[in-house]
């Protein structure tokens, strides 16, 4: 079953002058197709300004298709009728933590989206307990967000969007304004949602280390696909990878260059063990 | 300085004054105010002071920290006692040198003075006991009758609690902004009042442009979170009248009817 | 030269929020040297950094740069900010002016040198950062995020540091964006001669760039020493949040499976070579037997 289907995807800001006539046209989006599995982890990979934020975007029906159509679990994300079902079914966690989190108190901001689609007073208490307890920020319950590290806000982000019951969580660069603490908390998070919940998890990032566990691994460049498969099959094409300006993790990278000079060693290495059993 | 100020400060305890709901609390921080200002009887103070050191003490919130909250407007207090005290005119009390003290003089001095400070314990009072967000969801309930002539409730409502999440991110922003600024030998001391404002722009612009980055960001972060309004929206903790609300309101009602008695009757 | 000599900082002293950021340092910093600080969130690591170009004052302790105490009545707090440079995080926040090159002048005009000066300092700065002179005039707000970043660098360069200290100037970046950064940095140290002190969270660019390492830990120097030697103690570097490169690891692993490597390797380079290394000993010696 897929949770996201992309056919032919575009998407183009117009730039327009003072007058309103178009100065400029870029595609941010060039005729993008692709599914997304229902449970999968997905990542997604590119460099700044490769186009993968606008896709993401665009599973939350926060943009929508100049050209082409996205189904988000069965609903057409163009069509207005549906744009708050699919931001329900897909939630999204951004970049800055400071910027998404809308309440003074923890439990208050997680309780605004259930606020928001009209859920009972008795279902929201519950479901905003819950919530905080699948990111572990039971704790924290009561506290401002202020005086929480960048990890914690991110959990509290995520614990919003699970109080939607989504299918489906899109996290555009969550980790890309934390510290390395910070960034294994947020992934360690949403790896949990995806084995226990069964969450569709689709993560846009360019910290490679982020993805080496994913089931599926989409890297993008100039608004399309180029590349798409397993993490192995995407990492033992070193080259390519860093021809998209992109990093491979250190290891896969060693496993190269010895492999360059004659060692026999596979090229799909990802971990430090692997690497040392293939040796 | 600005840490001086108790109005707007949160003070936690465990107190029926605490409990209360805010819509009682704001109603009856405007009945006070405007008991303070229907009458110039001796006698109605002293029932309004009755009536604020009981809710003070109600409130398990120390009074050094509420009377700390007054060194704020020492000033202002000063001020208006000095100008009541020596401009009113009237039956001279006490004269030397150029400046004559009336008995009318005298009565209005006090009379500002006493006003004022239980203002301002009397508003300091609500803040210290409710929580900004309390506030907030008081405001949007009590003044909800208003939508019906179209004034935008929920929205303002809305509007103050993002504010209020944003005011500390914004402060400690500024105070980043003008530390780089000042690696760069930008100097915010120097100079006249119009060097002084030019060296203001350096602050402003980044800060403006953040501000403006934050909104956007927010505004599409409630728009994912299935924010279309306040229409439909239900409430994690909806305001419930309770008993003691309904106690507290009969006591102000109570508190109110003396107060008009006794400039009525006195 | 820098020192720190016994230096303490105390936030908010005497309040419920009293915090001792920073607890007796002692470092002396060198001409020349290229230094990455490590530490997690909360370690210290700005506060020590914004102590060296006067713009916190340490609550006791003295700071010395180049012999003279900056805690000095008749020290001149400004002068020294023109000569220890400070890139903050996310530096481009700082950006207010309407094009590119006058925002780089506004720390030379801080400074009061003339008109001319302050052109050629504007444009030898943009240039060291390799910014487009096409986009000399354009608006800091319409740059792509790397340029803006370089710009904002650019805006500290223009004051001829002598000492230029970076908190975390990749951060946010993608890595094509980080490796542009970092390599400038790397000239700039080379041909300049400048000081460089740089904050970071990743210790694989630590490992590839700088000479001398110091790890901070809840506001104390836990480690101070070249790279090598730092991430010897891994261990000990993971209890206070922070590790080695992956590649120490592989060393490490290899080494406990009986490969005859030395672990001290610490980049991708350096460990391929010792690997390429041990295996010819290891098909030599089995040659032999």
């Amino acid at each position: 079953m897929n949770m996201v289907q992309a056919d032919n995807l575009s998407f183009e800001y117009i730039r327009r002058n003072e007058e309103g006539e178009v100065e400029s046209i870029s595609k941010a989006i060039d005729g993008v197709s692709m599914t997304i599995t229902k449970g999968d982890f997905v990542a997604i990979l590119g460099h700044n300004g490769s186009g993968k934020s606008t896709l993401a975007k665009h599973i939350n029906a926060l943009l929508s298709p100049t050209e082409g159509t996205l189904i988000v679990d069965g609903m057409d994300t163009s069509d207005e009728a549906n744009i708050w079902k699919v931001r329900q079914k897909a939630g999204m966690v951004f970049q800055n933590p400071d910027n998404q989190i809308i309440a003074s108190v923890v439990e208050e901001d997680v309780a605004f989206g259930p606020e928001n689609i009209g859920i009972p007073t008795e279902k929201i208490l519950k479901r905003v307990t819950e919530s905080l307890e699948a990111v572990g920020m039971t704790k924290y319950r009561h506290h401002s967000p202020n005086k929480l590290s960048g990890g914690q806000k991110q959990r509290v982000a995520i614990a919003g969007i699970m109080a939607m019951h989504p299918d489906c969580i899109v996290l555009d660069e969550p980790t890309a304004m934390l510290d390395p603490k910070g960034r294994r908390e947020v992934i360690k998070t949403v790896r949990k949602l995806n084995k226990e919940e069964g969450i569709t998890v689709i993560l846009i990032t360019h910290y490679m280390e982020e993805v080496i566990d994913a089931d599926k691994v989409i890297v993008m460049d100039n608004g399309k696909i180029v590349m798409q498969g397993t993490p192995k099959e995407i990492f033992s094409e070193v080259e390519k990878v860093k021809g998209y300006r992109l990093d491979v993790p250190q290891v896969t990278e060693l496993a190269y260059e010895l492999r360059k000079e004659g060692v026999n060693i596979p090229a799909d290495i990802l971990s430090a063990e692997e690497f040392v059993e293939a040796l | 300085m600005i840490r001086d100020i108790t109005i707007g400060q949160y003070y936690p305890a465990d107190s029926v004054i605490h409990k209360l709901d805010p819509r009682v609390k704001l109603l009856a921080t405007l009945v006070f105010i405007v008991s303070l200002f229907i009458t110039t009887n001796y006698i109605a103070y002293v029932v309004a002071a009755i009536f604020l050191v009981t809710m003070v003490k109600l409130s398990k919130v120390p009074l050094k920290f509420i009377l700390k909250g007054l060194k704020a407007i020492f000033m202002i207090l000063a001020l208006t006692v000095i100008f009541n005290l020596f401009l009113t005119q009237g039956e001279p009390l006490v004269s030397f040198w150029k400046i004559t003290i009336t008995k009318e003089g005298l009565r209005t001095a006090i009379l500002m003075a006493v006003r004022l400070v239980f203002l301002i314990i009397g508003s300091s009072l609500m803040t210290l006991t409710t929580t900004p967000n309390q506030l907030t969801d008081g405001m949007e309930k009590g003044l909800s009758p208003l939508k019906k002539i179209k004034v935008p409730v929920h929205e303002i409502a809305m509007m103050m609690s993002i504010a209020l999440r944003f005011i500390p991110i914004l402060l400690e922003e500024t105070d980043k902004i003008m530390k780089a600024q000042a690696a760069r030998g930008a100097d915010f001391d120097e100079g006249g009042i119009i060097k002084k404002a030019k060296s203001l722009i350096p602050i402003l612009v980044p800060l403006f442009v953040s501000a403006f980055r934050r909104a956007n960001d927010l505004a599409m972060a409630m728009e994912a979170r299935c924010y279309y309004g306040g229409d439909g929206r239900t409430k994690m903790k909806p305001l419930k009248y309770k008993g003691k609300d309904y106690v507290a309101y009969i006591i102000l009602a109570v508190y109110l009817a003396a107060i008009i008695l006794i400039a009525v009757l006195l | 030269m820098i020192i720190a000599d016994g230096v303490n900082y105390v936030y908010s002293a005497g309040t419920a929020y009293e915090k001792h950021a920073l607890k007796d340092i002692n470092l002396v910093i060198n001409d020349g040297e290229f230094i990455g600080v490590i530490g997690h969130t909360g370690s210290g690591k700005s506060t020590l950094m914004q102590l060296f170009n006067g713009l916190e004052k340490a609550t006791s302790g003295s700071i010395y740069y180049n012999g003279q105490d900056i805690y000095d009545e008749d020290f001149k707090m400004k002068e020294l900010r023109n000569k220890v440079g400070l890139v903050f995080q996310y530096p481009e926040h700082q950006l207010f002016e309407t094009t590119v090159l006058e925002d780089v002048k506004f720390g030379p005009r801080n400074q009061g040198l003339s008109a001319l000066d302050v052109d050629m300092r504007a444009y030898e700065a943009l240039k060291a950062v390799n910014f487009r002179e096409e986009l000399y005039d354009a608006s800091p707000f319409e740059l792509s995020g790397g340029q803006k970043r370089r710009a904002a660098i650019a805006g500290v360069l223009a004051m001829q540091p002598e000492v230029l200290i970076l908190d975390e100037p990749t951060a946010g970046l993608d890595p094509k964006g980080r490796d542009h950064i970092l390599k400038l940095l790397s000239k700039l140290h080379e041909e300049k001669g400048i000081t460089i002190i740089l904050v970071s969270h990743s210790m694989e660019d630590v490992a590839e760039y700088v000479d001398r390492i110091i790890a901070l830990n809840d506001g104390s120097i836990a480690f101070d020493g070249a790279p090598k030697e730092v991430f010897t103690h891994y261990k000990e570097l993971e209890k206070i949040g922070l590790r080695a490169p992956q590649v120490t690891y592989v060393m490490h692993a290899l080494k406990d499976k009986g490969f005859d490597v030395d672990t001290s390797a610490i980049t991708v380079k350096e460990a391929k070579e010792e690997i390429l290394k041990a295996l010819k000993k290891k098909r030599s010696g089995e040659g032999e037997l």
